[in-house]
């Protein structure tokens, strides 16, 4: 029975329950298969807007214990309960429109307010569905994303500054953030400390790209996915291989390798590395005092001796 | 056949008023509006006043660190989208099911849904303006919305209606903020309503209300024509009914059809509107007794009075 023929008068006293004895077969095949046009089609337009509309924005991070994004899509009921248990006001909930994550999911901008990582882990405990996993108990093992230092031309640390920010506000300190020492190259003499990321530490929570005291951050912290490369399943290391299979090489050396190297210079295979057979003169033992070297051949110079 | 001065603004329900007065001819309709700016006042309360009773919006709520409710049609889209909840979604979203098999699913609609009082402005507003456009969708359009949300969801493995689901899009804004494009989703049904087609969205396209109808096939709290007979044709109830297609086999049944006074249709959202403009007092809410058939219902030890 069709709506359209309905009104307030004597059709619609006529019930609305009756067979469709009255309807024409041309009629109701035009129903069907309207219908079915109308349902095909918003199939695919609903589709299409679900896709467009659920990715995420780099800098969008989803609470800890998150699933990946797609068990994410399927789980989170964009209750709020989460934003609502976050001692920190951390977590949002992505609008309608807005071009940050699908609407209504949770998620926080770390350079606005990065995650506290609260133990025990409220924005968890909160979630109904389990869109947050809770067999997350422990807040260090979450992975919301992956800290990455961006950009060395702007680190304050890359230029042989001790700033070294990131590396003191890490929740993981020494773990998800080193600083490695390295020569500075510019000053020739000095060592510069630069901060240095581990995967398998870095939780995401957002602290050093927060903490970052340059205009835009030179660290960022980014959802996983985007931070992380993937060698390939085909790609082994060598010495790892080699450490794995308990020091053997897994192919046997049955080829000495041809170096282009200097008469006198060798390669040796079995851990000795580069052999210098014979190094001529005999290299002296640096002198006690530094003072001497560096002195080195300015003895006949006025004042140049005490 | 007693219609209305097609010359005049059409007023359904004031001969109700003429006769009881404003407010009890308005009685459901005042108690609808309290009991939905209740709901979404409770989840007011947290951020505005600090006074945390309910967390969370529509979708899942906890009231007093203690209750969890949880929508039982999201909770479905979870589950076809081969995500398997925990615990506390299902506790919630039992108890949720269970109260609307009692009171009447699409009580959800009416009582509750922050759409509601959108689509009965338009509709009041299409009363006003003598909108006469008619649509081509058939009310039964929404379940197959109901069903694509679901098999999409299987196939895609996402949630399919909560993306664009209005219903819980208006209440999210409401409790966390709303967002420009809300507010035009708002508009956009609005004008769909008023200009396009007679209760179109809750009446036709609506997945979450045809969700909410199939508790209602055996809920126990029901509408009843009960002094039908004194019906004078006045056709107001028809004008206020948002799914009026419902009333009919209640109130005016053809012959060998009549399967009583009772509105069995689970599409009826018990909003209570047709009792509120019947000048003859003809409709009431009933209790409908489980397990009885409802071609007995005649006799009146079968239905037991809960509102006159």
């Amino acid at each position: 029975m069709s709506e359209t023929d309905r009104t307030y008068g004597p059709a619609a006293l006529a019930g609305a329950s009756e067979g469709t004895g009255g309807v024409s077969r041309r009629r109701f095949l035009t129903g069907i298969a309207g219908t079915a046009c109308s349902v095909a089609l918003l199939g695919m337009g609903l589709t299409l807007y679900s896709r467009s509309a659920s990715t995420t924005a780099p800098n969008a991070i989803r609470p800890p214990g998150a699933l990946d994004e797609d068990g994410f899509l399927a789980s989170c009921v964009r209750c709020g309960l989460c934003v609502r248990d976050c001692p920190y006001d951390t977590l949002k909930l992505a609008q309608l429109g807005e071009a940050v994550a699908a609407s209504g999911t949770p998620y926080f901008i770390a350079r606005e307010i990065p995650c506290e990582m609260c133990d025990p882990i409220y924005c968890v405990l909160a979630c109904p569905t389990g869109a947050l996993d809770p067999a997350l108990t422990d807040i260090d093992e979450a992975r919301m994303g992956l800290a990455v230092v961006v950009d060395q031309e702007t680190c304050l640390a890359f230029q042989g500054m001790r700033c070294e920010v990131c590396f003191h506000v890490c929740p993981v300190k020494g773990d998800a953030i080193t600083l490695e020492q390295r020569h500075d190259r510019r000053t020739g003499v000095t060592s510069s400390f630069v901060p240095v990321v581990h995967s398998d530490a870095c939780t995401g929570c957002g602290k050093c790209e927060h903490a970052c005291i340059t205009e835009e951050a030179a660290i960022k912290v980014m959802p996983t996915h985007l931070a992380k490369g993937h060698l390939g399943e085909h790609y082994r290391f060598g010495w790892i291989e080699q450490q794995r299979a308990g020091g053997e090489m897994l192919a046997p050396y049955d080829k000495e390798h041809e170096f282009h190297l200097p008469e006198g210079v060798r390669y040796e295979w079995f851990g000795e590395g580069l052999i210098i057979d014979d190094p001529g003169v005999p290299a002296e033992p640096p002198p006690a005092d530094p003072i001497d070297t560096l002195n080195e051949g300015l003895e006949g110079l006025d004042g140049g001796t005490r | 056949m007693a219609g209305h001065d097609k010359t005049k603004p059409f007023h359904p329900g004031a001969s109700a008023v003429e006769q009881f007065g404003w407010l009890r001819a308005h009685r459901f309709l005042l108690l609808r509006r309290l009991c939905q700016a209740g709901v979404i006042g409770l989840f007011l309360l947290g951020p505005l006043a600090g006074i945390w009773i309910v967390k969370g919006n529509i979708a899942s709520s906890l009231t007093l660190e203690f209750l969890p409710l949880t929508d039982p049609y999201i909770l479905l889209q979870s589950i076809f989208a081969r995500h398997w909840p925990e615990a506390t979604g299902f506790i919630g979203a039992a108890i949720v099911l269970v109260f609307y098999l009692l009171v009447g699913g699409r009580a959800y609609c009416s009582w509750v849904c922050p759409i509601n009082p959108v689509t009965d402005a338009a509709a009041w507003l299409r009363r006003r303006l003598r909108v006469t456009s008619k649509t081509s969708l058939h009310r039964n359009f929404r379940y197959w919305i109901l069903g694509l949300t679901l098999v999409l969801g299987t196939a895609t493995g996402m949630m399919m209606w909560e993306p664009v689901n209005p219903v819980t899009t208006v209440f999210r804004g409401l409790v966390f903020g709303m967002a420009t494009a809300t507010w035009l989703v708002l508009l956009a049904i609005f004008l769909f309503d008023t200009f396009l087609a007679r209760r179109g969205w809750c009446g036709h396209l609506c997945p979450v209300g045809a969700f909410y109808s199939l508790p209602g096939l055996v809920s126990p709290v029901r509408v009843s024509a009960v002094q039908r007979d004194r019906c004078d044709n006045c056709m107001d109830c028809y004008a206020v009914c948002p799914e009026p297609q419902v009333i009919s086999p209640a109130l005016k049944p053809k012959g060998s059809n009549d399967k009583g006074p009772m509105i069995v249709s689970p599409n009826c959202t018990n909003c209570g509107r047709c009792i509120d403009v019947c000048s003859k007092d003809v409709f009431a809410f009933r209790i409908r007794h489980p397990g009885h058939s409802p071609s007995h219902h005649q006799q009146p030890a079968t239905t037991t009075e809960v509102s006159s």
